[in-house]
């Protein structure tokens, strides 16, 4: 990874408007034909497969429908049930839980690795294929491997809590640790991604401003505090703001780790989930599009958040200089 | 950023020789820690430390793939079992075939998914960023928005719409709503907006129109952005397991991820041999980036944060 030389180069080069990019300067030949026709695949795509569905899911939110049949036009109805559905906001809690306490340590964790691996030591591609590899399983893998050492008797982490004389965990049947045992899979399975995140934004740092902290007789820990991680704040924003988006969407372990079943006291039970379970299960699709669309829009209200939050500092910033 | 993060050779990084790099890596560790050896050891050991924690389950996985059921449940529990490892697990396995088969279809499926999200999306970014047409900065807009709408809200309408046309349990049901990825159309604009119009200008003045210039010219010198965004596609839609789930209920039509998430109802105690098709099903990926390392780690780079 040494291409990423200056810091104008990263990856996590601030966040550009979304302009249109450049347009080739007018009066050009007629022959070059126009540009319709190469946006027009995508634009069939998602059209048929996002346009579509999303505005269909929309609909589908104000209709009755289930095994009987459709029921027809509800109005606000749906929206209004999953106002008052206990177990919606309780699931809706369940992936706040979760995600607040997989993104700190996801992005704590890939932090305190890629400046490790960062300062250079021997065996790189080693230190990458320990941390990253997990991130290329299938989730399924995944689940069966941590049920596999979560096993309540002979599983690999309450065998060695026994033989060090501490308590066994019950790691999926203890209500207040099922979540806990969720999040340390997934920092397990996915911190290998921002730890490469982060080595690219390490990579960037120009080695000269080291080597002025250097000469100013700066020590490590100094130039940890004054030069990189200041220099990481950019990226450590985005991580968060795409870790805590990832999080939110989180599903497929809990549902294969429990069989598709909630866990215990339905504690790991994700929104999601809940969603699925009620369009699929329960085949009230007309209410789970309602709730995909309360969901749809804490999403978006996070991400115009995050939005809001870090060009409002950028702002300050700028004035302060 | 795009042009050069990903184009710059790196650094003749191919042919850089060993005692250069170490050199290099010497240097950045005197830069970062400083020269106290006491901060070395420190990080050092943390370092260890980690990446055993991280391997240890994968080890510990393994391991048990290669024992007997009744060893992998002997307490107390050992890396070298008494009576010695066996391939049992693997040939029972093999032997009933549903985990080739899935690894087939998703590599199937994971490739058509690849093949043509790059092709649509790439197109459609040079459309974006080199082309001019009634409505684009519209449709780029609109395009940018689309990035926003989490797939996840949309299982319901989308299965309603496969049942509609007939694609629930076939490859085209999975397939196809895998392929609009608005970030990607964006990430390729960006990038394409950045090769410096000389070159284009110069195969116009050849006679040149946009699809000669966008194939042989502007495509082959992006090879690195193309790549970038295959691995991480590839990466994607072997691993995805929601979508292929809902739209598939066949068992000869299921990805990896789907299969092995069905399997364990059936032989959810049977650890030795579940071990050993996990380690099956984890090998090719693995495998890939043990080869592919240096492009992988760089297509995260680039394309990790979404083009920002």
């Amino acid at each position: 990874m040494s291409t990423v030389t200056t810091p104008s180069q990263a990856p996590t080069a601030p966040p550009r408007t979304p302009d249109v990019p450049r347009t080739p300067r007018r009066g050009r030949s007629r022959r070059e034909g126009s540009g319709w026709p190469f946006v027009l695949p995508f634009l069939l795509v998602a059209v048929l497969f996002l346009v579509v569905p999303t505005l269909w899911g929309l609909g589908l939110s104000f209709t009755e429908q289930s095994l009987m049949g459709n029921g027809g036009w509800v109005g606000f109805d749906n929206y209004a049930e999953a106002f008052g559905d206990a177990t919606m906001w309780s699931t809706l809690g369940n992936t706040l839980v979760f995600t607040l306490i997989s993104t700190v340590p996801l992005v704590v964790v890939a932090l305190v690795m890629a400046l490790l691996v960062y300062t250079g030591l021997p065996g790189q591609w080693v230190w990458r294929l320990a941390f990253f590899a997990p991130y290329m399983l299938p989730v399924a893998v995944v689940v069966q491997i941590f049920v596999w050492l979560y096993q309540p008797e002979i599983g690999f982490l309450n065998y060695w809590l026994d033989r060090l004389g501490l308590d066994k965990v019950g790691w999926l049947t203890d209500t207040s640790v099922a979540m806990w045992s969720m999040a340390l899979l997934t920092l397990w399975w996915t911190v290998g991604f921002n730890f490469l995140l982060y080595l690219s934004a390490l990579q960037a740092i120009p080695d000269q401003m080291y080597e002025a902290a250097a000469l100013d007789g700066a020590g490590g820990w100094r130039r940890l505090f004054s030069i990189t991680l200041p220099q990481l704040r950019a990226t450590t924003v985005l991580i968060t703001v795409l870790q805590v988006l990832a999080s939110l969407k989180v599903f497929d372990q809990m549902f294969i780790a429990f069989n598709g079943g909630s866990g215990p006291g339905g504690v790991t039970r994700p929104i999601l989930q809940y969603i699925y379970d009620t369009g699929f299960t329960g085949y009230r699709m007309g209410y789970a599009s309602a709730m995909s669309y309360i969901y749809f829009a804490l999403i978006i209200a996070v991400a115009v958040g995050f939005q809001v939050l870090t060009s409002a500092r950028r702002k300050e910033q700028r004035r302060g200089r | 950023m795009a042009v050069d993060t990903i184009s710059a050779p790196a650094g003749g990084g191919f042919r850089r020789t060993l005692v250069e790099r170490r050199d290099e890596q010497r240097r950045t560790r005197a830069l970062v820690l400083g020269r106290s050896k006491v901060a070395t050891v420190l990080a050092v050991v943390v370092l260890v430390l980690l990446a055993v924690t991280w391997l240890l389950p994968l080890a510990w996985a393994v391991d048990t793939s290669f024992k007997t059921e009744a060893q992998a449940q002997a307490v107390p529990l050992q890396w070298f079992p008494d009576g010695g490892f066996t391939l049992e697990n693997y040939r029972t396995v093999l032997e009933r075939g549903e985990v080739g088969r899935w690894m087939v279809n998703t590599l199937f499926i994971a490739g058509s998914v690849t093949i043509l999200t790059v092709g649509v999306c790439a197109l459609a970014g040079y459309g974006f960023a080199r082309t001019r047409f009634r409505g684009k900065n519209l449709l780029f807009a609109g395009t940018v928005a689309l990035i926003a709408v989490p797939g996840q809200i949309l299982i319901v309408p989308l299965f309603r719409q496969m049942e509609a046309i007939g694609a629930v349990d076939t490859y085209q049901g999975v397939i196809l709503p895998q392929l609009v990825a608005p970030v990607m159309v964006y990430i390729f604009s960006k990038f394409f907006a950045e090769v410096p119009q000389e070159i284009e200008d110069a195969a116009r003045v050849d006679g040149a129109g946009h699809w000669r210039t966008f194939w042989s010219i502007v495509l082959p010198i992006s090879r690195p952005i193309v790549s970038a965004v295959a691995i991480f596609v590839f990466i994607g839609a072997w691993n995805n397991f929601l979508w292929p789930f809902i739209v598939t209920n066949n068992p000869d039509l299921m990805t990896l991820p789907v299969g092995l998430s069905t399997v364990k109802n059936a032989y959810g105690t049977i650890y030795a041999q579940t071990m050993a098709s996990a380690v099956i099903a984890a090998l090719p990926l693995i495998l890939l980036f043990m080869l592919f390392q240096r492009q992988i780690v760089k297509a995260v780079a680039t394309t990790g944060l979404g083009g920002r």
